[in-house]
């Protein structure tokens, strides 16, 4: 019997006793890997169209201040607090001060802002412009599965039941389709609640004769005894980084646990709703109100898990996006209503970070979309496809992306930053 | 147009017959032992057996059986479910009654402001009164007034009957006054008069989307209609709304109890006529909204900018209510279908309005729609002119029965019998039960290839475990949850395409690991609102076996 499988079978087996070594498990998927490193992707979804005009303070135009005579971002060199007013980035854009904690990433060059990018659909409905973001075919409802699933390279031997995991009760569409994926709501939790009732279970469903109901079983039994090694050991982010409490803090320490735990991880994806600002969409200062607060998380989470994954992040991207953006200006209720283009957030080890990418296209009322909209100049796919192709490795874009040609905007460099020298495939 | 309609199905029988495997065609054929039967017709006309249905099918004649569930109306509803049903209230109302009886926060700001009327009902009106002053409260205005001090310590047991020692007049003050997680441990044990009253509290609105979950559980559940409620749930997926866009929250609960549950057995064209004039699907799917263009008369009065026309629904009508993916329409005749449903809108959407044809909103010029002339000036005929059309169309009549067959026999019908229930459809103008009667009545239903070859749904596998414990459901809102869980969170599927009937959309990780841990909860009776009486093992719940129908 092949050494590899016998390996497999045994430590399956002996996991679901509890009993398997952890360098077992890491022996398995390190000799498997036909690379020593897999590259990992990591998607989070604002639900609810964030509204990116005061994420990214263009506060170099001016159009912007008149649009917003209420809710606007103070402009940096504004007077008053510093804490309230958009912390420069390049001299024409500016972060939210709640997003202090990002700042030091972007002057270290590690993350890279696309703006005025999106989906060229029309939609303003909230979940059919997620679902074409997610199904990757903006306009085509008939898609059934999703972007990063279609993203995952052919499988080259053992495949590993975490390859591909969305933190959260259901499946996210991104990730649905043919390769296995597994929705993870806690890893502590990820188990049968009942020890022997799970090995009952385990026999039965890798017995049936139904073959649906085996692979199923299979899959789900794997990626238990995978995590069962996971969950015994408690995990302490690393170099001090702190997630702050709620829901992505979470799920991003549940990405970095899975990453460091060499489970052989591929795609990540997380969300994090509540963006939809109808209504004061900020408090009385730009640091108070709803959006400040869901900021102040954000950043904070993306801060921790870079400073978690430390040297890790080498092989590692994050990308971050929303269904659409808002209107430029403020409705009458000191809030914003739905919109078009909006920004992106990419970091990483192989990032061209410290820069905004795209085409400003500004806030003039002729330059608006429908008079009302930031315009779009970047296909939101232009983004993910770069990252599939040139992070991943994986070039059929046309079947990532069917009816769409991405065109990279230069945010990845060819080899990681990690110094460990040029061993990409391509 | 019937005798060419006829010949294009028999070209489609005869294709698609070559292209399935004849391997296939046999298991299809070949009929299980009459020994199964009955336990094939309960596992995909009901929800499941319950300990002693094999026994009242066996005696009553399963041809009887099966007639009978054919016609409902026939059949005694359970006196036990009625009750059940009667606490959630909102089941009964209109969309009108729960906009005004069950308010969002906008709309209880709106009361305040006079700007609309508080609700009749004096306890209704309390609790909202009460919502008001929390909210105001949290705003920062007010004072907060701490729950009394004998429900702050103390076990859910202990808290209830102090609760209950209060004087009636400060019980809601008390309720409103207590912190949610309080609340729900309260919930569990409090009698109904009270649940109702905690949930009030937690937001009225939820309450509506609570009932609705709730209730389509218990009819899963008890009722003795049982393939009444199979059929509702079928036709209310084909129709999918979602309720958690705006004003469908208030418009859903109308929606299935006159627009859907009338009709499942009746004829196709009244059923699609319910739906393409509820409120709920113009606003659902954006007709509402969409409007011909401004005529020349009217032009320059005025700057508000008109909307134009709205394709959504004309699409999602073509593409997954009648004809079908592939069923013989181009996009031009999407927009021709979406300018003759111009017009059809509703009145005040927000407050629960109901249909109304406003004719300065219609597109009165000429259209051809899958070929046919609609002479200009038709005003709201164009719709049912469309209408007509799509429930009489060969397209129709096969997608139809392709959908009921996949439901109720296997994933991947065989065409023989697609196209069976196709021809009756079309020669009985759409009338369902015959189509039904066709399908129960044929080889395929009863064969191998169908015999427990169905994956259930969540629905179906948490309704089916709770029927073969015989559980007593006080309350079905943790069911409901499960159900959720395990990945088909009840009336709340966004995409119009509805859920999937297929093995594939359900059985992944997540949903596996859940069924198994809901057969645990259930067979060790930890299920809040559950009672087992018929104790079953974990092991035969939550089994690969137990998954399938």
């Amino acid at each position: 019997m092949n050494r590899r499988i016998f390996l497999r079978n045994s430590a399956v087996a002996m996991a679901g006793v509890g009993a398997a070594p952890l360098w077992l498990e890491r022996a398995l998927y390190a000799s498997d890997a036909p690379s020593p490193r897999k590259k990992i992707l990591i998607a989070i979804f604002q639900r609810g169209a964030a509204d990116g005009l005061n994420v990214v303070v263009p506060h170099g135009e001016r159009a912007y201040y008149d649009l917003r005579p209420t809710i606007a971002v103070p402009r940096p060199a504004a007077g008053g607090r510093r804490e309230d007013a958009a912390i420069d980035l390049d001299g024409f854009f500016g972060l939210h001060p709640s997003l202090a904690p990002l700042k030091p990433l972007f002057d270290q060059r590690r993350l890279a802002i696309v703006d005025a990018v999106g989906s060229p659909d029309p939609t303003r409905s909230h979940f059919d412009a997620q679902d074409y973001m997610e199904s990757g075919t903006p306009g085509v409802k008939a898609t059934n599965d999703g972007w990063m699933n279609r993203a995952l390279a052919k499988p080259e031997g053992q495949v590993s039941p975490l390859r591909a995991v969305a933190v959260g009760p259901t499946l996210a569409r991104s990730l649905a389709g043919r390769n296995p994926a597994i929705a993870l709501q806690s890893i502590g939790t990820f188990q049968v609640r009942d020890a022997e009732a799970a090995k009952e279970f385990r026999e039965m469903y890798l017995a049936s004769k139904d073959p649906v109901m085996q692979a199923a079983g299979r899959e789900t039994f794997e990626a238990m005894a995978m995590l069962q090694t996971v969950q015994k050991q408690p995990y302490s982010p690393a170099a001090g980084a702190q997630y702050p409490r709620g829901r992505l803090g979470e799920s991003l320490r549940q990405i970095a646990q899975l990453i460091k735990a060499d489970v052989g991880l591929e795609m990540a994806f997380a969300d994090v709703g509540g963006w939809d600002h109808h209504v004061n969409e900020l408090g009385q200062r730009a640091s108070e109100g709803q959006l400040a607060v869901l900021l102040r998380e954000y950043g904070q989470a993306l801060a921790a898990f870079w400073q978690d994954m430390g040297d890790r992040m080498a092989d590692v991207a994050v990308v971050t996006m929303s269904e659409f953006g808002r209107t430029a200006r403020e409705n009458g209720n000191r809030g914003t209503d739905h919109g078009h283009a909006n920004c992106m957030f990419v970091m990483g080890g192989g990032v061209r970070g410290g820069r905004v990418y795209g085409r400003w296209p500004g806030l003039e009322k002729e330059q608006l979309y429908e008079g009302r909209d930031l315009a779009l100049t970047t296909d939101f796919r232009d983004v993910l496809g770069e990252l599939v192709s040139l992070h991943l490795g994986n070039p059929t874009l046309n079947s990532v992306f069917p009816g769409y040609n991405p065109k990279p905007l230069g945010l990845i460099s060819g080899t990681s930053n990690s110094g460990k020298g040029t061993d990409s495939a391509y | 147009m019937h005798k060419s309609a006829l010949l294009a199905l028999a070209c489609l029988c005869g294709l698609a017959a070559f292209a399935k495997d004849p391997r296939e065609n046999r298991r299809f054929l070949k009929q299980i032992p009459n020994n199964d039967k009955i336990p094939h017709a309960l596992n995909r006309l009901t929800y499941g057996p319950r300990p002693g249905d094999l026994e009242r099918v066996r005696a009553m004649g399963l041809k009887k059986w099966i007639e009978l569930e054919l016609h409902p109306e026939r059949i005694s509803e359970n006196p036990a479910l009625m009750a059940k049903l009667k606490m959630l209230d909102t089941l009964a109302m209109s969309s009108a009654e729960l906009v005004r009886d069950y308010p969002t926060p906008q709309m209880v700001r709106q009361m305040v402001a006079g700007q609309t009327p508080f609700p009749s009902d004096p306890d209704r009106r309390m609790l909202i009164e009460k919502l008001v002053a929390k909210a105001e409260r949290q705003l920062g205005q007010g004072e907060q007034p701490a729950p009394a001090a004998v429900l702050r310590t103390g076990t859910p047991q202990q808290r209830l009957a102090a609760f209950q020692a209060l004087p009636a007049d400060q019980q809601d003050d008390a309720i409103a006054a207590l912190p949610a997680g309080v609340r729900q441990a309260l919930f569990q044990i409090a009698p109904p008069g009270l649940r109702r009253k905690l949930e009030m509290a937690d937001g009225p609105q939820q309450v509506v989307a609570r009932d609705l979950m709730e209730g389509k559980l218990l009819r899963a559940i008890y009722s003795e209609r049982q393939l009444d409620e199979v059929l509702a749930d079928f036709w209310f997926n084909h129709f999918n709304v979602f309720l958690d866009k705006g004003a469908d929250h208030y418009l859903v609960t109308e929606y299935e109890r006159e627009a859907i549950r009338p009709h499942v057995l009746g004829r196709f064209r009244d059923l699609l006529e319910a739906t393409a004039k509820s409120p709920a699907m113009l606003f659902y799917l954006d007709n509402w909204q969409s409007v011909g263009p401004e005529p020349p008369e009217r032009r320059g009065q005025g700057n508000r900018a008109r909307r134009g026309l709205n394709e959504n629904y004309g699409r999602e009508l073509l593409e997954l209510h009648t004809l079908g993916v592939g069923g013989g329409y181009t996009q031009k005749d999407v927009t021709e279908v979406a300018r003759c449903f111009t017009g059809w809108t509703i009145d005040q959407p927000q407050r629960g309005g109901s249909f109304q044809f406003n004719p300065r909103l219609h597109d009165n010029g000429e259209k051809i729609v899958l070929g046919a002339t609609i002479a200009a000036g038709g005003g709201i005929q164009d719709g049912e002119t469309v209408l007509d059309i799509l429930a009489r169309h060969p397209s129709t009549a096969h997608f139809i029965s392709t959908r009921l067959a996949q439901r109720f026999v296997a994933d991947d019908p065989p065409a023989a019998l697609v196209n069976r229930m196709a021809q009756t459809f079309l020669k009985t103008g759409g009338d369902l039960r015959e189509v039904m009667r066709t399908m129960l009545a044929s080889k395929e239903f009863w064969s191998v290839g169908a015999y427990r070859s169905k994956v259930k749904s969540p629905l179906e596998m948490v309704a089916s475990a709770v029927r073969a414990v015989h559980g007593d459901v006080d309350f079905a809102f943790a069911l409901a949850n499960q159900v959720a869980q395990l990945g088909e969170p009840l009336y709340r599927k966004p995409e119009p395409t509805g859920y999937s009937d297929s093995s594939q959309e359900w059985i992944n990780s997540a949903g596996l690991l859940a069924r198994m841990n809901f057969a645990l909860q259930l067979a060790h009776d930890k299920v809040p609102g559950v009672k087992v009486e018929v104790a079953k093992a974990a092991t035969e719940l939550g089994s690969p076996e137990f998954q399938k129908r």
